[in-house]
């Protein structure tokens, strides 16, 4: 056990290592720093002080290691259009990313393991042909269409909820549905799938031989089973969440890290778009970590491997 | 090197190319295997319907300047915002409206699946290739190099997809060519995945260890006896991503880092449809459908290519 967390834990400071050398070299894939960070009309002299002052005459791995050593600390250099530590920024605007995509996941969760169980135990009826549809249809629908959507119905037409804005539950209802929708419809389709393999199995049907009612079978003896790859797949879900966050707060106007970061990248300010991309990455990375070591937990066979 | 050195006792010069060939499949069987595929394909009504679905929008695209009379990018200020179903002066129906600078919108609808299509495709070859050359290596070869590959993927897959993509092109700039290549080159995962995973278990089965046995080079196991075998969910996860690549596109676009005006783009229509939303509805709203019908399309298709073909698989 504590082996396989040891090589686990090293896995993820391997992967948090290449996400820092991949987010450290987007600045360099022009082939030139100084000319992307630096306004378009900067002079020659300019950009050659500019690459003096930020060392970008030092040798490729001497600046990584710099770069490297700045980023374990928080440290991603100063915002080119706010004049503040750019990872301060990031930070100030992590909690509404947080409370977006907790919320969509939450109403993921909340829709998809009841539609999903639905379905697999009322296999074949209405019930179960609708939520396939409708599950179809939510991974068909680009997260953007359906935001502008849900807009222009809820609150251009009917004016019942506010279009942007961070604020209480009626500023969070029209965001979380836009992007928890995507992963609703895979959590139904992976639970009805995971349902119906499990109750297909030899102890579901000795436990119905014995003579347990059909719903503690379904939703003690099943769903415990079914559970496992719908708890890996939520660790994976909130990459998904957290990427996708930069479509929906750009359409809600949600001051979150996404917003921030495509404003970023309009402004040319990559210290922050640096900041952003590796604190998000770094924060899947670690709850996939979590996810990982409580699914141990959950399924002590993954341990032997 | 062969694995099994125990098997050059075997080779005889000559011998072998006629002995073992009367061992591989004759053609005329491969053809029976793709009717019966077909033929179990087509009774799947959904996924017939979602490759009807997606010809239509791969003939409308190809045939577009048949389908409109009007110029996608062509402006009419006189007639901006107008209504689905409206007349212009020369009497030409619009029959999705006009947008702000009184260009047909359902010419843009019909143009737009161009790069859409486009890119979808050449994302999903070069990120296929991708990842099946990764998948055959990790899987065959396992050890360090497989580790090495799989870190890799893991690598990549910590990355918010969007995110990363936008940071690279908005560095990169955005042109059609930017595009497919950032997206082929970051979806590589999936493809490795399924590959390396049906590698593994092929590795072990009687033919290739017999092909390995009499000598066979590690190449010539890999692509005349792992390959098409690996093929299938090589396949069904290409169809499932072209899906995912149409709505990476239009949201590329939609941010106004996909092909860049002014060219129709979905994506970009959408951005301009939403600029217009208290005034216009069909302006954001029929692009977006385009989209919807497109992805679903291949969804369904892609789904039931999967049933079809291997019914275990997890994609």
């Amino acid at each position: 056990m504590r082996v396989y967390l040891l090589r686990r834990l090293l896995q993820s400071v391997l992967v948090l290592l290449g996400v820092s050398f991949v987010v450290f070299g987007i600045l360099f894939l022009t082939g030139d720093p100084a000319l992307v960070l630096l306004p378009p009309d900067a002079s020659a002299e300019d950009v050659a002080k500019f690459r003096q002052t930020m060392g970008f005459n030092d040798p490729f791995l001497v600046q990584y290691g710099r770069f490297l050593f700045g980023a374990l600390r928080g440290d991603f250099g100063q915002s080119v259009r706010h004049g503040e530590p750019a990872f301060d920024l990031v930070m100030e605007r992590m909690p509404a990313t947080f409370e977006l995509s907790g919320a969509a996941l939450a109403l993921a969760l909340c829709l998809a393991i009841p539609a999903g169980i639905v379905s697999a135990v009322r296999r074949n009826t209405v019930l179960d042909y609708v939520s396939t549809v409708v599950a179809l249809l939510g991974q068909s629908m680009p997260t953007f269409w359906l935001g502008i959507m849900l807009i222009l119905l809820f609150s251009v037409q009917l004016n019942l909820l506010p279009s942007s804005g961070r604020g209480d539950w009626q500023n969070l209802l029209l965001p979380a549905i836009t992007l928890g929708l995507f992963t609703t419809a895979r959590i139904t389709r992976l639970t009805r799938s995971g349902m119906l393999e499990v109750l297909s199995q030899d102890y579901i049907r000795t436990a119905r031989a014995k003579g347990v009612a059909n719903p503690p079978v379904v939703w003690k003896h099943a769903l415990k089973n079914a559970a496992i790859p719908i708890v890996t797949i939520v660790g994976i879900e909130l990459g998904t969440l957290l990427g996708g966050s930069v479509i929906t707060e750009t359409i809600f106007a949600w001051p979150g890290v996404g917003r921030l970061s495509v404003q970023a990248i309009y402004n040319r300010d990559y210290p922050v778009v640096q900041a952003a991309v590796f604190t998000l990455s770094a924060t899947f990375v670690l709850v996939n970590l979590v996810v990982d070591v409580l699914y141990t937990y959950l399924d002590p066979r993954i341990r032997l491997r | 090197m062969s694995r099994h050195p125990s098997g050059r006792a075997l080779e005889r010069p000559g011998a072998r190319e006629s002995k073992w060939r009367a061992l591989e499949r004759p053609g005329a069987r491969e053809l029976n295997d793709w009717i019966t595929f077909l033929g179990r394909l087509a009774r799947r009504r959904t996924a017939l319907f979602g490759l009807v679905v997606v010809a239509l929008v791969i003939v409308t695209s190809v045939a577009a300047p048949l389908l409109t009379p009007f110029d996608p990018i062509e402006q009419d200020i006189t007639q901006r915002l107008k209504a689905p179903g409206a007349r212009d002066a020369a009497g030409r129906l619009h029959p999705l409206g006009t947008d702000h600078l009184g260009r047909d919108l359902l010419a843009r609808v019909i143009y737009g699946a161009q790069p859409a299509l486009l890119v979808g495709f050449a994302a999903v070859v070069i990120s296929g290739l991708l990842g099946m050359l990764a998948g055959l290596t990790g899987g065959y070869f396992g050890g360090w190099i497989d580790d090495v590959l799989m870190r890799l993927a893991d690598i990549q897959l910590a990355f918010p997809f969007i995110l990363l993509a936008i940071a690279v092109i908005g560095v990169l700039g955005a042109s059609l060519q930017t595009i497919i290549i950032v997206i082929g080159v970051s979806s590589w995962v999936v493809y490795a995945r399924v590959v390396r995973a049906a590698v593994f278990s092929l590795r072990e089965r009687e033919f290739v260890q017999a092909a390995q046995a009499l000598g066979s080079r590690d190449g010539r196991v890999v692509l005349r006896h792992i390959l098409p075998n690996a093929f299938t969910p090589w396949l069904v996860v290409a169809t499932l991503d072209m899906a995912r690549v149409i709505v990476i596109e239009s949201a590329l676009s939609f941010l106004g880092l996909g092909v860049q005006p002014p060219t129709p783009t979905w994506g970009g229509m959408l951005a301009d449809g939403r600029v217009y939303i208290s005034t216009a509805w069909w302006l954001a709203t029929f692009p977006g459908l385009a989209i919807l019908v497109t992805v679903l399309g291949i969804n369904l298709f892609g789904d039931g290519l999967r049933d079809t073909l291997d019914p275990r698989l997890k994609v």
